[in-house]
């Protein structure tokens, strides 16, 4: 199995691993608190702070580590709370079809209609802007996406014999979805599941960037950026360090999602 | 002496497979056949699926599909040997010299072409006739393969004619160079038994009328045993019996060419019908939702306990349709079931526990009807615990006394339908059904995806299991020699409706309606000479009417 990896699925998978076990040490790794004034304001690399420090004089490192705790984190969250109501709504349309299936559906398409960003500052401007909220208002906007592919794949596989055959039996919905529809609809989902993961990163670092997301003193990248931009005028390199992170999180994620998407597509497995 | 036309010797057919679990090697799919085709003949090449027949067709155009390679061998077209031949040539050979007639002309129709582009295409092409030769040679062509309108079909688009013409339009395309070779891969196992009899008919005119030399690979022996001179019976790639069709039909040597010329031949005694019947359906009329097209209209029929009713008809007939009606998926706009003497809901909804139990269904894809991430194990044991409650070592017990009765061991507990073969995907769906301890199992075309001998096994295991555990068959098929084997009772059905409906040995004997005789006719049978037979007797009824 590991031998099997190819190389680029292998760096994916080392740089994923990494990301996940600074997030979930961070306490541990931190050298310094997480809101600790511990310098100057943005002072340059040294060997008390690998990265300097941030506008107000925290270390810049410390922020970096405990800002991805905090984004992936709630990127995670959002991303498991969008498939389980995406896929649960897509296969109930899937396999009750009719007027539930266009209820269903056209409200989806109503909610996708409108950009998912405004959509977010619109609820979140109203709301009380805590994590709870940002992972539910971000879960369920995602949750739309992840509707229409659960759907189609559903679709195709409602059709089969094995499922009229469960259904002829007598079975109830719960097990047609859950032991005839789900093992075979798996691999589609868990693929484009590191795509919309990502998705998730970026959106999180925007709303933060805008101030409609994780409120300072937590740390989280999108903000780090916002915090720390004007000294970029200065030639202060602070904020391109979250863009650093954002991006090696997505390439090395995503390298991992195609693979698995190769080896579950593939003509010789099929759905296998 | 002039050679043949075609010469294979020692030819060897290779490819690459790639197990999931394995480094990917080489197998040889064909094992060193050798044959000749002299001029205007015809050699019949016949065999189970996986028997390496289309292969070995296609490799007389110096052809591989899908990664399988010729990996020794000499195949001789014309006195050129094909594997020594530039890729160049060989372009100029295929499409002139030796064509290709593939199982499903639906698919191979270019839909947005008029027909007549097509079929004159390699003729211009190829052998450089200019357009109105080519266009008159498809005229006669269509004329002589008996298309409707040979003036003017050509005009048509491919979905405007029918399955069995657009077959015999392909053929036409095949024949419109003037090749020396025509290879007819299974040109008829896709059409209906009673359009087969005409595209056979036409071929065998086409073949006679332009001397060409022919290689026909099919399945069935029977038909092939009308068009051929000669027969090679191949298994898993190699030669098992080679010889003239005569010998091969009425003097089989091998063991595998005499099961196959006998296959079918199961006796099946006729049972008398009990005064209760177990499943009464009458006068049944269904349409399907937003169409105004009855698909079963006045549908009456009667199937008694531990007996067997086959439904028989073309496709379009509305026979799986009556299925579905029964089953309750598709409820019928009038008419009533009744069940083991209580009346059926119509929507499968509202039926009780025991109705859906005792009604259980095995289908024609035992590929698709298996959930392919459940084990066996799961697949029968469901049931068990679904209507009866069994658990652990009890449902094991139970599972593994099912795998007794469909003849397969325990060994089989824990594999996914993937390991199965077609036969064993096949036996254990009629487990899953039997699991249910069901009155009534309705089969939809269960044997027709599976080579003849495969489906021999299961019909002997259907008839086994009927005896010992009563159980009543709806078996719908198109194959009368299957009904022929199985039945106690028959309906025929044509259009929707039930043209002839009674006990097996009424239906099966004159006086007959002209429907019923069509199909009987129709059913190619294992001697020389049939084909012939009917099409006199067909001409000398039109003569007399």
């Amino acid at each position: 199995m590991i031998k099997n990896i190819p190389f680029a699925a292998m760096v994916g998978l080392c740089f994923t691993a990494l990301y996940f076990f600074v997030a979930l040490f961070a306490p541990l790794i931190a050298p310094y608190g997480m809101a600790e004034i511990v310098g100057e304001v943005w002072e340059p690399a040294s060997a008390d702070h690998w990265l300097g420090t941030d506008n107000i004089g925290r270390d810049l490192l410390t922020r970096m580590i405990y800002g991805g705790r905090t984004t992936i984190f709630i990127a995670t969250m959002g991303t498991i709370l969008s498939f389980v109501t995406g896929s649960v709504l897509g296969f109930l349309a899937a396999v009750l079809g009719g007027w539930a299936d266009q209820l269903i559906s056209r409200f989806v398409d109503l909610v996708m209609s409108i950009p998912s960003l405004i959509l977010a500052l619109v609820i979140l401007s109203v709301m009380p802007v805590t994590v709870p909220v940002l992972i539910v208002v971000m879960g369920l906007l995602d949750a739309t996406r992840v509707f229409r592919l659960a759907r189609a794949v559903a679709v195709d596989i409602a059709v089969m014999d094995y499922v009229e055959a469960a259904t002829l039996r007598g079975e109830g919905g719960a097990w047609v979805i859950f032991r005839e529809i789900l093992p075979n609809a798996l691999s589609p989902l868990v693929a484009e599941m590191g795509l919309r993961f990502i998705f998730m990163v970026l959106f999180i670092s925007t709303l933060s960037f805008l101030g409609l997301g994780v409120q300072p003193p937590m740390a989280d990248w999108g903000g780090i950026v916002k915090e720390n931009k004007d000294g970029i005028v200065y030639g202060i390199g602070a904020a391109l360090w979250p863009a650093v992170t954002i991006a090696t999180l997505a390439i090395s994620v995503n390298l991992v999602a195609d693979w698995i998407l190769n080896r579950t597509t593939s003509l010789k497995g099929g759905r296998g | 002496m002039t050679d043949p036309l075609v010469k294979v010797r020692d030819l060897k057919i290779g490819a690459t497979v790639y197990p999931p679990n394995a480094k990917p090697h080489d197998i040889a799919i064909v094992h060193d056949v050798s044959f000749d085709l002299e001029r205007g003949k015809v050699l019949g090449l016949i065999g189970e699926s996986g028997a390496g027949k289309s292969t070995i067709g296609l490799s007389a155009m110096a052809y591989g599909r899908g990664g399988v390679r010729i990996t020794g061998g000499e195949v001789w077209v014309n006195g050129r040997n094909l594997l020594e031949t530039t890729n160049s040539d060989l372009r100029k050979l295929r499409g002139g010299e030796v064509t290709y007639v593939s199982q499903s002309a639906a698919a191979s129709f270019n839909p947005a072409r008029q027909i007549m582009e097509q079929v004159i295409e390699a003729a211009v092409h190829q052998k450089k006739v200019n357009r109105a030769e080519a266009q008159k040679r498809a005229v006669d062509l269509f004329r002589t393969l008996g298309l409707p309108d040979p003036e003017n079909i050509g005009s048509r688009f491919p979905h405007q004619v029918s399955g069995g013409q657009l077959q015999r339009c392909m053929t036409a395309l095949a024949l419109c160079p003037q090749p020396d070779l025509v290879v007819f891969d299974e040109p008829t196992t896709a059409l209906d038994v009673t359009t087969q009899i005409d595209v056979l008919m036409a071929i065998k005119a086409a073949i006679r009328d332009t001397g060409v030399a022919a290689l026909y690979i099919t399945h069935d022996l029977a038909v092939v045993a009308q068009v051929s001179d000669d027969i090679m019976v191949l298994r898993l790639g190699n030669t098992v019996e080679y010889g003239t069709t005569d010998q091969i039909i009425n003097n089989p040597q091998e063991d595998y060419t005499k099961a196959l010329v006998s296959v079918r031949s199961i006796d099946h005694e006729e049972k008398v019908p009990s005064d209760k019947p177990l499943l009464r359906v009458e006068n049944i009329t269904a349409r399907y939702k937003g169409t105004n097209v009855d698909v079963l209209s006045d549908v009456n029929v009667e199937l008694h306990p531990g007996q067997t009713l086959a439904v028989v008809g073309e496709s379009g007939s509305g026979k799986s349709t009556l299925a579905r009606v029964i089953t309750g998926l598709l409820p019928q706009t009038a008419g009533d079931i009744t069940f083991d003497s209580r009346a059926l809901p119509r929507a499968q909804k509202a039926r009780r526990r025991d109705d859906l139990r005792e009604l259980q269904m095995i289908y024609q894809m035992a590929d698709t009807a298996m959930n392919p991430r459940q084990t066996v194990g799961t697949i029968i044991g469901r049931p068990l615990e679904f209507y009866f409650g069994y658990k652990g070592a009890e449902k094991r017990q139970k599972i593994l006394d099912l795998l007794d009765k469909i003849e397969m061991g325990p060994e089989f507990l824990d594999r996914y339908p993937a390991e199965l073969s077609g036969g064993q995907k096949q036996r254990v769906c009629i487990a899953r059904a039997l699991a249910a301890r069901p009155k009534l199992i309705i089969c939809d075309e269960v044997t027709s995806a599976l080579d003849p001998l495969v489906a021999d096994g299961i019909l002997k295991l259907l008839l086994d299991l009927q005896k010992r555990e009563d159980v009543a068959y709806l078996f719908i098929t198109h194959d009368l020699a299957t009904v022929r084997a199985i039945a106690d009772s028959i309906a025929v059905m044509y259009q929707g409706k039930v043209v002839r409906y009674g006990p097996k040995s009424g239906v099966l004997a004159p006086p007959f309606d002209d429907y019923t005789d069509l199909l009987l006719s129709s059913v190619p049978e294992m001697r020389l000479g049939w084909l012939e037979d009917v099409a006199a007797h067909r001409k000398m009824e039109a003569a007399g009417n």
